[in-house]
């Protein structure tokens, strides 16, 4: 029985977003949304997280800060880029200083996109996510 | 003494206490207008702990914080087996002890400060909780649990005051705002998770359990002052236990300074004059 999915707790990082997404993703903790119904926490710590959220786009100064975030991450972990920026970096695309959406850096594995993406389809991506992270687990025992 | 309570205590004290902290984010929940988790929420966390990967910066903090959980159940069982309350006590520290230097080995920042505080707040309590268990001696003559809630006198009408001290500290030793210095229950602040930041994993997961254990002992000092009539105690803690949740929601954090300063003055004020007043009677008067 893997528990994973009943209690994944959720690290957030706002690469460069224009906070749209972020205040999307903290709607998804108030009383209207109430995610906690289903044991979602927000930790705010990498040692704890089990799903890392990631709004915005990776430009050339927080390449190094994902990075070492991914990596302080316990396994299993699953990635969720959320809204069009962290997708494929979005209208700041072109800019000399942004490197793309999030899988330019770490692996993504669901894509909320959307600008702002709603609090309903953020919900739905990291429901799908849980369902990554349980596989996720299965491959890891068989490496044991 | 009755090694039996003890045994069942150890048994019994995780699913209790865990239980009480579903019930406690449920309440928590509910104030703040929202469904909240299911009440067997927390053993899914704790599960779900195990379950992770086992990253240590430093492998010897995995030793301290099983030297935590043991001696916090040792204090606990010792506590419900109607032990020497003063050796409850001292266990409990020592277990708190343990946590610290967990926190410190992992040189993180974020740990350090959390270790740091976590002293701070122990010398907070100690003041307090030495004077009840003097208190608890005048009254009853046996620093022994079992002697101290088996008595019939009231305990609770002989000392008012330190029942009061008491409840202030408890919110130190149960991590809940004004107090939640060393570690808070909810991320994104300024320390990240204090002294629990650096651990993952089981190791988190132990560090939770015996909070549990925690829980239910510090329970158990609120019990002791009304040992004469069952009913009456069991409804005391769970109206000390609803009172903690509704200031955990009203206050914000104090500084250390002022959590260090309220609670010496709280054992000051309800502890020292309880104390002189009871002693003044115990003598027989003028």
């Amino acid at each position: 029985m893997a528990y994973l999915k009943k209690s994944p707790w959720i690290l957030h990082y706002d690469g460069s977003s224009c906070n749209g997404c972020d205040i999307e993703v903290l709607a998804c903790l108030t009383p209207m949304y109430d995610v906690e119904r289903f044991g979602i926490v927000n930790t705010g710590n990498p040692k704890h997280a089990d799903i890392l959220l990631i709004t915005g786009s990776i430009n050339e100064q927080n390449i190094e800060v994902v990075k070492n975030l991914y990596s302080q991450m316990p396994n299993p972990k699953v990635v969720v880029a959320i809204g069009i920026c962290a997708t494929s970096g979005g209208v700041f695309r072109e800019c000399y200083n942004v490197m793309g959406g999030v899988d330019k850096v770490i692996p993504v594995d669901v894509y909320v996109p959307g600008c702002a993406a709603r609090p309903e389809s953020i919900i739905d991506g990291v429901v799908k996510a849980l369902g990554i992270l349980e596989q996720k687990k299965t491959e890891m025992d068989k490496k044991r | 003494m009755n090694i039996l309570y003890g045994l069942i205590y150890l048994l019994l004290a995780p699913i209790v206490g865990g239980i009480i902290i579903g019930l406690d984010r449920k309440v928590t929940a509910r104030m703040q207008g929202r469904v909240g988790p299911p009440i067997r929420q927390p053993f899914y966390d704790v599960l779900k702990l195990f379950e992770k990967e086992k990253l240590a910066v430093a492998p010897s903090q995995n030793v301290f914080v099983l030297g935590y959980i043991i001696f916090m159940a040792f204090a606990g069982a010792l506590f419900f087996s109607g032990g020497d309350f003063l050796l409850v006590i001292f266990a409990l520290t020592l277990s708190h002890i343990f946590l610290v230097l967990a926190a410190y080995s992992a040189s993180s920042a974020y740990g350090f400060i959390g270790a740091e505080r976590e002293l701070i707040q122990l010398m907070a309590f100690e003041p307090m909780i030495l004077l009840v268990a003097s208190g608890m001696y005048l009254a009853t003559r046996s620093f022994y649990v079992s002697d101290i809630v088996g008595t019939a006198k009231p305990l609770i009408l002989l000392l008012p005051g330190l029942f009061l001290g008491l409840l202030f500290v408890l919110t130190l030793k149960m991590r809940k705002s004004p107090f939640d210095l060393s570690t808070s229950h909810h991320g994104h602040q300024e320390i990240v998770k204090g002294i629990t930041t650096e651990f993952t994993g089981s190791t988190l997961g132990r560090v939770e359990i015996a909070h549990w254990y925690e829980t239910v002992l510090i329970m158990g000092f609120v019990y002791i002052f009304f040992g004469f009539s069952m009913p009456l105690a069991l409804a005391a803690v769970a109206l000390t236990y609803f009172l903690e949740i509704l200031v955990d929601n009203t206050y914000p954090r104090f500084k250390w300074h002022l959590a260090l300063k309220s609670a010496w003055l709280a054992a000051l004020v309800f502890g020292m004059a309880n104390l002189t007043v009871l002693w003044y009677f115990v003598r027989g008067g003028p």
